[in-house]
């Protein structure tokens, strides 16, 4: 383990702070409960979430499968907070989300969350470095050791060279390795990401997919994924949760993946930077 | 978001689209600079219109008499106040308590005689009045030929232009233009007059020798018995001024002007002397009335009530003033308003902006909520940009209007000096104004960043962020 992953990892409260006992017994860092996100499209009503009711547990890797239009990222959505439910409730670290006032949840986002996109979302009129400090100065670090911690999660995720960069001069693989660097500098428990590799060849994909699952296992990261690929989820996630219509349909336990540790992949794949 | 952060993103963003912002603020400069023309133009009039007021010597001075004086300016006055035969004499310690009240810059005795002058051996009759060193600074004596008095002793006189006339034998005939004093003044300065004039001279009874009788003879002898004594001096005319020195006087103005000093050493018997004969307890110097001029213009009312409340009576030109400080309030709102009618339309372009730079980042807007920034960051962030532009486009429009403002200072006093008029600067960019113009410019530019900024935090991320 580098000094900087250490100091990543010192710079997070001890795992299971914030977790809340499930009918199941198992610590959980996720809890939906009739989740529901109705829209209302001129006369018609659209149910993109209708009723899904799931748990994950803390430092699991969860996939959320379907195809387009099933829902899956509307229900990241719910659990990022950036949309509120019509009914139902999400309970991420104890706290339910739908009572939150808009200020308490751009305080959830910043702290308790970090997201990666399909398409990167970095802001391409800042550097790759100025993007990675970006959410600090919404959480008012000092100027000082927001340009170290900036420089330490670009350096992990192998940028040390391009943070001057804007996104525009960098490949699509640089890009979300950027955004995954921006979406761990708050120190959140739980990292989502939405088609994380939708816009990249395999390869590119398939680094940033150990680069996650890196996260889940040495820094006890919370991890919910959507993806349409069955693929991808199936050699990383612990857990895949299937979707249709708003509905949860199925839900599978990946003993390969779940039986793995961190170490042994992180190796055997070879693939970090 | 600390505020350095706030002003670096903003000033950043504000980069990004460096034509449509720098354009915004130009509009903005151009609003201030019409602001900053009009009202430094209503600021500079009024700062010459009152310059040529205290120079006038018109609205700073009040005339004091004593109610024994009973040559009243109003009715108004016999009718008030204590009954004349028991109110105060205008003496010596009278007129260092005037002198003593806020605001005064000094109280000088009102000398003035008629007496007769001979010039080139013809004789004239004219009331004779003293000017304190003041005087020098007053408008009356700006168009002076010649010049004023060389010490406050000096035998000269300054002579009004009628006067001049009258010596010369070229009285204007009716129709005709005035004379020029230009043509008046050569053949009289440094000429002689000789003044006949009239001294209280102590009575040879008093046990001093001392020939200045007003200040030691009246001391010792409580009768105050004095002669009166046929004198004549030699005076060397000085000046011939243009205008009219004395003209609120009106007909007890004097048309030739003596150094109060040489005035006050001649002792000159005065009216009030033969009155106060009877009396004459004081052992002080027994004053008509006396002059008392005012540091403000604006303090004269109050200078004039503490005068009456002394017991004396007091007159100055003072309705004049208040209607023109009136007349300069409206002024100034015309002009402020015209002016601010640039920045309103300025503003309309901040709003403008804004709401384009919300639609442009609209992405950027929900990246920035989805890692974490508040409904308020952003609506800080869109404020920052507003209230930069605002500043920087006041900065630009002070320096603006102000060198405007100097361009047409330049050509009136081109167009002055032609009509040969002496220049004036009526243009006047104080301080205040600068800082005002800014903050206005600053909080206009934050009132129009309002809606922007409430709409852009209001923004629903996930309608901001869905894909394309």
């Amino acid at each position: 383990m580098s000094a900087t992953e250490r100091s990543l990892q010192n710079g997070l409260p001890a795992a299971g702070a914030f977790e809340v006992q499930t009918s199941t017994g198992e610590a959980s860092a996720i809890h939906a409960e009739q989740l529901c996100r109705h829209y209302r499209m001129g006369d018609t009503l659209i149910r993109a979430v209708d009723g899904v009711t799931l748990t994950v547990g803390a430092g699991e890797f969860v996939a959320l499968l379907g195809s387009s239009g099933s829902g899956k990222s509307s229900v990241l959505n719910l659990i990022a907070g950036l949309d509120r439910p019509t009914s139902g409730s999400v309970i991420v670290q104890g706290r339910d989300l739908a009572q939150l006032s808009r200020e308490e949840l751009s305080k959830y986002r910043l702290r308790t969350v970090g997201m990666v996109f399909q398409s990167f979302n970095l802001i391409p009129s800042m550097t790759l470095l100025e993007n990675v400090e970006l959410p600090m100065r919404f959480a008012e670090v000092d100027r000082g050791k927001r340009d170290s911690l900036a420089h330490e999660a670009l350096s992990r995720v192998g940028l040390q060279a391009r943070m001057s960069h804007r996104p525009s001069e960098l490949s699509g693989g640089e890009q979300q390795r950027a955004a995954l660097a921006r979406a761990l500098i708050n120190h959140p428990r739980l990292l989502l990401a939405d088609e994380p590799t939708g816009n990249l060849d395999s390869h590119t994909g398939v680094e940033i997919m150990n680069l996650v699952r890196e996260f889940n296992r040495q820094l006890g990261m919370t991890v919910v994924m959507v993806t349409h690929e069955r693929a991808l989820a199936e050699r990383y996630a612990q857990r895949l949760i299937f979707l249709a219509d708003g509905k949860l349909i199925g839900e599978e336990v990946n003993s390969a993946a779940a039986g793995q540790t961190g170490a042994s992949h992180a190796i055997r794949d070879g693939a970090r930077p | 978001m600390k505020l350095p952060d706030l002003t670096e993103l903003a000033v950043r963003n504000l980069r990004e689209s460096v034509l449509r912002n720098s354009l915004t603020t130009i509009g903005i400069s151009v609003g201030v600079a019409s602001l900053v023309a009009m009202l430094s133009l209503g600021i500079g009039l009024q700062q010459l219109a009152s310059r040529r007021l205290m120079k006038s010597g018109l609205f700073d001075t009040i005339v004091v008499s004593s109610r024994r004086e009973l040559r009243n300016f109003s009715r108004e006055e016999e009718r008030s106040g204590p009954p004349p035969a028991e109110s105060r004499i205008l003496d010596e310690p009278a007129r260092q308590e005037i002198e003593r009240l806020p605001n005064v810059a000094e109280v000088y005795p009102d000398i003035r005689f008629i007496t007769e002058l001979r010039y080139a051996d013809k004789p004239h009759l004219t009331t004779i009045a003293a000017l304190p060193a003041s005087a020098k600074s007053r408008d009356a004596f700006e168009s002076l030929q010649g010049q004023f008095f060389s010490s406050e002793m000096a035998p000269e006189a300054v002579i009004q232009k009628a006067f001049a006339e009258e010596l010369l034998g070229k009285t204007p005939k009716a129709g005709l233009d005035e004379t020029n004093v230009n043509d008046l003044a050569p053949p009289l300065l440094g000429k002689e007059l000789t003044m006949r004039y009239a001294q209280r001279e102590a009575s040879p009874a008093a046990p001093s020798a001392n020939n200045t009788p007003a200040a030691s003879g009246d001391q010792t002898v409580a009768g105050a018995s004095y002669s009166v004594v046929s004198r004549e001096l030699k005076l060397k005319i000085v000046g011939v001024s243009d205008l009219d020195p004395e003209s609120m006087r009106g007909p007890t103005r004097g048309r030739v002007f003596l150094p109060l000093k040489l005035a006050e050493s001649l002792h000159v018997v005065q009216p009030t002397d033969l009155r106060e004969i009877s009396r004459a307890a004081s052992d002080q110097p027994v004053y008509a009335s006396v002059s008392v001029r005012v540091k403000n213009p604006a303090q004269i009312r109050t200078i004039e009530d503490s005068i009456k409340k002394m017991g004396f009576n007091a007159f100055s030109i003072l309705d004049a003033t208040r209607s023109l400080q009136q007349f300069f309030a409206v002024l100034d709102l015309f002009l402020g308003i015209f002016g601010s009618l640039a920045l309103a339309v300025a503003s309309i372009g901040i709003v403008n902006t804004l709401v384009m730079a919300i639609l442009e980042r609209r992405r950027e807007i929900g990246i920035m909520k989805a890692i974490g920034a508040s409904d308020r960051d952003v609506e800080k962030l869109f404020f920052a940009e507003a209230g930069a532009m605002g500043i920087l486009g006041g900065i630009v429009g002070v320096a603006l209007g102000w060198a405007i403002g100097q361009v047409i200072n330049l050509g009136t006093n081109v167009y002055l000096r032609r009509q040969s008029l002496p220049p004036e600067h009526f243009w006047s960019v104080p301080w205040w104004l600068v800082g005002a113009a800014i903050i206005f410019a600053f909080l206009v530019s934050l009132a129009a960043g309002l809606y922007p900024a409430g709409r852009a935090a209001r923004l629903d991320p996930v309608q901001a962020l869905r894909y394309e």
